[in-house]
């Protein structure tokens, strides 16, 4: 849940960043987004630790704090912000090639936002294959991980600076509350075929490329939005691997049960 | 003030509905996420305001209409549903509560992005206003939304309070509830339908994502300033209640300013005072029992020095200098110079030219945690059969916990000991 409330809550970063540099221009919407995320998982953690607010409230009330402020800022400066609320909450990925990357001498790159995914996909694939090891220890066992002298608070918050990211850079195209589906839902999936931790990395890659391109079909045909439409088949793919699945599926575990 | 005035004649019927609407919403939500709150699923509330959405999608599809009626009765199903998908994902596989959350959360929303984007490239033209359902109107309530409203309210209120203990056995202690022959499982399915219809209603004032805000925010906010569960909801609704009435004011007065954002964000700065303000469970006041817990600590080890030396020279009443007392136990020296002479204000010890002497005051309260310390000793070594040399570690921390009672009850239960494990004397 804390991507959720991250995707949330990095919407005031978004409008501040938008504000002071008054261009929609990717890189700054990702600093202060960016920076919002962190500050977010970290007053979660203050209000958890030190406040002693239970967790899934501290939760709850971080994010819908933020999410309030994000609003009435556009609110506030409506007549000087070229930002809505149904873009900010379901974005709208049929508007990519619209916006090209164009430089001065009229050299046309394709569209911006491809870029921007591009190289946040190969910062996220970096920043997982050098730290695998200390990602991996920290999330199994971080005692252990602490004995050898892995710093868990800083992998921590590295991973939650890369959960912003990846929830920022998907913003314009799907929306705060869909990528939610798109953070959770593969790898839980994935979670369910598998006990491997590298295979589950795989095949979580492998269901959301798959989830994406049926779902892009699934909006032609209706005429949808494509985002809402990826979300949905991505919980198809869920209550699959939830039913059938080899070793944790509901079926297999319930004919499992009857020769015993 | 002449706008405070305006507002709070409630002359003009816009506000009123506007104010009641927000008020009614505000504090039947906030008693019903009391209880989602202390069963520890707050976030559930949330994961229901998404999922709303396709029900709504789908009833306007298969009706063809915007009867709010039938809306709201396909959100109840959807909303529904999607609250019996998270149980049963929990319990049926390895997926952890939060991640099943987000899931069905995310993709019932999903569905209902697309039905909805669906619906409005269909050229309906009677479609406009469903995405009023996403973000809410506090600001334009009309009179047929408040009759919904207070009927939903008083629904809430009145079941609430008519299932009161029920609900309470079923928040604090599932397992008794179901051993005394409580149908735990209707209890409970009870329980999902009220929050369900909390964040139906609730929705079309405040929108999909801050309607999670108006469960949990009151609920959390009244828990620091109570024990009693009574007392909580009660608190929790009047939370509820002047940020209802406070956001309403506020978009009164700044017309483009939306009510159901200021709502919460009201609510989340009350919130966030009482985390830290609130007497017992708040934070400062946590911080300050610490200190003072610290401060006391260091006087009765200072003064337990002073008794020592005393013990050791046979004399308990001539001067010590600073420099003699840190040499038997290591405190900084700044640390222990601002606990002389905090005791020397209250009595215990007195100042002369050549170093600190104990009073008579200080000597008996010095004797007795020395005399708790070595009690403890021979209790730790009689009863719990550790080397003598183990336990003094323990004594250094319980001698500053124990109270007259306990100290009595030791004293009997050792026979009144003249030495401890050490065989130095028990004062």
């Amino acid at each position: 849940m804390v991507g959720d409330a991250i995707s949330h809550a990095v919407l005031p970063g978004i409008v501040i960043a938008f504000l002071f540099t008054g261009s929609r221009d990717s890189l700054p919407m990702i600093i202060g987004a960016g920076l919002l995320g962190v500050i977010t998982t970290f007053l979660i953690e203050f209000f958890h630790r030190y406040a002693r607010v239970q967790a899934d409230a501290s939760i709850g009330i971080t994010f819908t704090w933020l999410f309030a402020i994000g609003i009435i800022l556009i609110s506030v400066f409506a007549g000087q912000i070229d930002l809505d609320q149904d873009c900010v909450l379901y974005g709208e990925i049929a508007y990519v090639p619209l916006d090209l990357w164009i430089t001065e001498n009229n050299l046309s790159y394709g569209p911006r936002t491809v870029w921007t995914l591009g190289f946040v996909t190969i910062l996220i694939v970096a920043f997982i294959a050098l730290g695998y090891k200390e990602l991996f220890l920290t999330a199994f066992d971080p005692g252990y991980a602490a004995a050898i002298g892995i710093s868990t608070t800083v992998w921590y918050y590295l991973l939650m600076t890369a959960v912003s990211l990846t929830t920022v850079a998907s913003f314009e195209s799907v929306g705060a509350i869909l990528v939610v589906a798109f953070l959770v839902g593969p790898p839980a999936t994935a979670y369910l075929l598998t006990d491997d931790f590298k295979k589950m990395l795989f095949l979580s890659v492998i269901c959301g490329v798959v989830a994406v391109v049926i779902g892009y079909y699934l909006a032609y045909w209706l005429d949808g939005s494509i985002a809402g439409a990826v979300a949905a088949v991505t919980g198809f793919n869920f209550a699959l691997a939830f039913l059938f699945s080899p070793t944790h599926g509901q079926f297999f575990k319930r004919r499992k049960a009857i020769p015993v | 003030m002449s706008d405070f005035l305006e507002f709070f004649s409630f002359a003009d019927a816009n506000i009123r509905y506007v104010t009641l609407g927000s008020v009614l919403l505000a504090s039947s939500s906030a008693v019903v996420g009391c209880f989602t709150l202390l069963r520890k699923r707050a976030l559930v509330g949330d994961a229901v305001a998404h999922a709303v959405l396709p029900g709504v999608c789908l009833a306007f599809i298969l009706s063809g209409t915007k009867n709010p009626f039938i809306l709201l009765i396909g959100a109840f199903v959807t909303g529904w549903i999607s609250l019996v998908t998270i149980d049963y994902i929990t319990s049926r596989s390895r997926i952890k509560e939060d991640t099943a959350i987000g899931l069905v959360l995310s993709v019932f929303f999903g569905i209902g992005i697309l039905l909805l984007t669906s619906i409005q490239h269909s050229g309906n033209a009677a479609q406009s206003g469903l995405d009023k359902f996403l973000f809410g109107k506090a600001a334009s309530l009309v009179g047929e939304d408040l009759i919904v409203f207070s009927a939903v309210a008083v629904l809430l209120l009145v079941t609430t309070l008519l299932f009161y203990k029920e609900l309470k056995l079923l928040c604090f202690d599932e397992v008794y509830a179901k051993s005394i022959g409580f149908p735990v499982r209707s209890l409970e399915l009870l329980l999902t339908t009220l929050t369900v219809f909390a964040v139906v209603v609730g929705i079309q004032a405040v929108g999909v994502v801050l309607m999670a805000a108006m469960l949990i925010t009151p609920a959390a906010a009244a828990r620091f300033w109570t024990e009693r569960l009574g007392v909580m909801l009660v608190l929790a609704a009047l939370i509820g209640a002047f940020s209802g009435i406070s956001g309403a004011f506020v978009s009164y007065t700044a017309p483009a300013m939306p009510t159901g954002p200021w709502i919460v964000l009201i609510v989340s700065m009350i919130a966030i005072m009482s985390f830290a303000l609130a007497p017992g469970r708040g934070w400062i006041a946590r911080l300050l029992r610490q200190r003072r817990n610290e401060a006391r600590i260091l006087e009765e080890n200072l003064l337990k020095l002073f008794y020592q030396l005393g013990e050791q020279q046979e004399d308990y009443y001539s001067n010590r200098t600073l420099a003699s007392i840190l040499e038997r136990r290591n405190i900084p020296k700044k640390r222990a110079l601002r606990g002389l002479k905090k005791l020397k204000r209250q009595g215990y010890i007195t100042r002369h030219p050549e170093g600190w002497a104990l009073t008579a005051e200080g000597e008996t309260r010095g004797k007795r945690v020395v005399r708790l310390h070595r009690l403890w000793e021979l209790y730790l070594t009689q009863y719990l059969q550790l080397a003598s040399d183990h336990v003094h570690e323990d004594a250094e921390t319980i001698e500053h916990i124990i109270t007259p009672e306990l100290e009595q009850k030791l004293m009997e239960e050792l026979n009144y000991p003249a030495l401890d494990p050490h065989q130095t004397r028990i004062p």
